[in-house]
């Protein structure tokens, strides 16, 4: 009998025991993991957030500032409805320091007989969109045709499947990837489709168009050149175009990443306690352990077992404890994080994407090794200790 | 193998009368050889486990040297001396001696199992027959009664063939019957296979198999 099998042995046979500090270790695992799992997604959120506007400013009609908060316009699509004379965007190119200006309308359906599903539809200029057109792009090798709708993953439509939206028929040919905010659960297409889906919403009485005839849009998202002053270029279209407001994207950002950052400090401090708590019962769980079981680390001594020898089992058990209580640990939060991600998402309100298997896999690893190491380190001082001690005292003390 | 003491002593640092330290076992010389068995006797307290204990490497004595043959003890370092003692020598110590997560037979062959030597099932199981355990092969050490241990632990120490076998009050928890089975079973394991015996006991009956007796008095061997 190796001294690895007789600590495997001594697992095995006092199940009370190993379960004990197993559960200390998962109790770890379950923090470290979890906790981590929530701020990458939160962080994941938010970076596709920046990443989906691409945009530095974004202008929208005078009265949509006290029609919707912009924050929620783009975290849970609620884009509302507000139209302006698309000329806007053309006008905008014309200030100093814009290199791009990409309209978008905004339109919901109806959660009545006319439409299939209750959804917000956002309609693009392909060739001139630069911040949705190139997330289609990855599951749309072409251009949004007539009547073509792309949809976000959280929309319940399949592909080449019919939707009805104003009983016009669009046919569903690209299903986007997540990008963990209110984009997910938008329908988008070409101005064309939008056209069509505004008139025939005019005609069912639902409707809030301008009276400049067919060419409305409801936002410009604007790239500014680099070098230019984002500040400048505001004010500049702020003070050039009549009846319409200019935003800067990052003041939208700036309260998500705070809160964002607020709830990454949250949960960090609470992953540190956490560890120095269960680190503390750890270490003096060890000491009562070992110090219960003076007598038969004396009787190995006393057969031949070497310091070394008793050191390694005593490090080895609680190694395997930490194992199976990070896998434990882990497990679990994978369980309780990977099936209620919407859940958490709709519970935080804010842009949360999980992280893909690339990166869970080795945090998960790294998770299970991190406990096995936590438990062995923490024997460590009682595996020294009961190493000096000689085994005659050793077996006078366990009398 | 012969066992040398040379000026043993053992110094303990606590409050005794007006002195600081006690002195368990003063400078003792002896000598075990084999195919002998010596029985140690002496009141309580008296310095005799403390004596067997750094006889056996189980104790680093403050003063004096141990001999095994011609190697010193207490000049290896702790793997040496683990190793030496798994395989030179067989302990019975007081008290319970068990490893509780293994079963009767594991623990008898623990010593050999620790460094993978071969196992001396056969010499267990006729040493268990001998001294009336062989039916408690697979029981675990909670379901045995005081004196089965004890015999498990002396049947630990005789299977393993050990040059010289300390034993430590071996029959403080035996019956008369078994008390004898057992110091038969140590003169014999002296005599007919020549090996070296070393017996701490307050048991007259013990002195009946000796063949020499040590008295031990406030840490002085005296006779």
């Amino acid at each position: 009998m190796k001294i690895s099998s007789l600590s495997l042995n001594n697992l095995v046979r006092k199940p009370g025991r190993t379960l004990a500090l197993a559960l200390l270790t998962a109790f770890l695992a379950l923090a470290v993991f979890g906790g981590s799992v929530i701020v990458l997604s939160l962080r994941g959120g938010l970076q596709s957030l920046e990443a989906r506007l691409g945009a530095d400013i974004i202008l929208v009609p005078s009265e949509a500032q006290s029609k919707v908060s912009f924050q929620n316009m783009f975290l849970q699509g609620t884009t509302g409805a507000f139209y302006m004379d698309a000329s806007v965007a053309e006008k905008a190119l014309e200030v100093e320091g814009v290199e791009k200006a990409a309209p978008q309308t905004f339109l919901a359906s109806l959660k009545a007989d006319c439409c299939s599903i209750k959804i917000q539809v956002i309609g693009i200029d392909p060739a001139r969109d630069f911040t949705v057109q190139p997330w289609i792009s990855r599951s749309l090798s072409r251009e949004l045709g007539d009547m073509d709708v792309a949809v976000g993953c959280k929309v319940e439509a399949g592909m080449g499947e019919i939707i009805r939206i104003y009983e016009q028929r669009c046919k569903v040919v690209a299903r986007l990837e997540p990008t963990g905010t209110g984009l997910d659960t938008a329908v988008y297409c070409n101005m064309n489709t939008m056209n069509a889906l505004l008139r025939a919403a005019e005609e069912k009485g639902i409707s809030h168009r301008i009276e400049s005839g067919d060419s409305v849009i409801s936002a410009v998202y604007i790239k500014v050149r680099d070098g230019s002053d984002i500040d400048a270029v505001n004010s500049r279209l702020n003070g050039r175009l009549r009846k319409v407001t200019a935003v800067r994207t990052r003041s939208m950002i700036t309260g998500v990443s705070d809160s964002l950052a607020g709830i990454s400090r949250t949960v960090t401090v609470l992953i540190a306690a956490v560890w120095v708590l269960a680190f503390i019962i750890l270490l003096l769980a060890f000491a009562l352990i070992i110090r219960e079981r003076t007598r038969e680390f004396a009787v190995l001594r006393l057969v031949g077992a070497s310091r070394g020898m008793l050191a390694r089992m005593v490090l080895a058990e609680s190694a395997l404890c930490g194992l199976l209580g990070g896998l434990a640990g882990t497990g679990l939060a994978a369980a309780l994080l990977f099936p209620f991600a919407q859940l958490i998402e709709s519970a935080l309100k804010m842009p949360y994407l999980m992280p893909d298997a690339g990166v869970v896999v080795p945090l998960a690893a790294g998770t299970v090794l991190l406990s096995a190491a936590a438990a062995a380190l923490s024997s460590v001082l009682a595996a020294v200790r009961l190493s000096r001690v000689d085994p005659g005292t050793a077996l006078r003390e366990g009398n | 193998m012969t066992v040398k003491a040379e000026g043993v002593s053992r110094r303990y640092f606590r409050k005794t009368g007006t002195a600081n330290y006690f002195d368990a076992v003063q400078p003792v010389s002896l000598e075990i050889a084999p195919g002998g068995m010596t029985v140690l006797t002496g009141r309580s307290g008296s310095g005799k486990t403390t004596l067997l204990n750094m006889l056996s490497g189980l104790l680093v004595p403050t003063g004096g040297k141990v001999w095994y043959d011609d190697t010193d003890l207490y000049a290896l370092d702790d793997r040496a001396l683990s190793r030496l003692r798994s395989e030179r020598t067989g302990v019975v110590p007081q008290g319970r001696s068990a490893v509780d997560t293994l079963t009767v037979l594991e623990n008898i062959l623990l010593p050999a199992r620790l460094y993978q030597r071969e196992l001396p099932v056969e010499a267990a199981v006729r040493w268990m027959e001998k001294l009336g355990i062989a039916p408690l092969r697979d029981a675990r050490p909670a379901e045995l009664s005081g004196g089965e241990l004890r015999r498990m632990a002396i049947v630990r120490a005789l299977a393993q063939a050990p040059d010289v076998l300390f034993a430590d009050e071996p029959t403080g928890d035996l019956d008369d019957e078994n008390t004898r089975l057992v110091l038969s079973a140590f003169r014999d394991f002296a005599h007919e296979e020549k090996k070296a015996v070393f017996m701490v006991t307050h048991e007259n009956d013990a002195l009946l198999y000796a063949d020499r007796v040590l008295r031990m008095d406030h840490g002085q061997v005296t006779s």
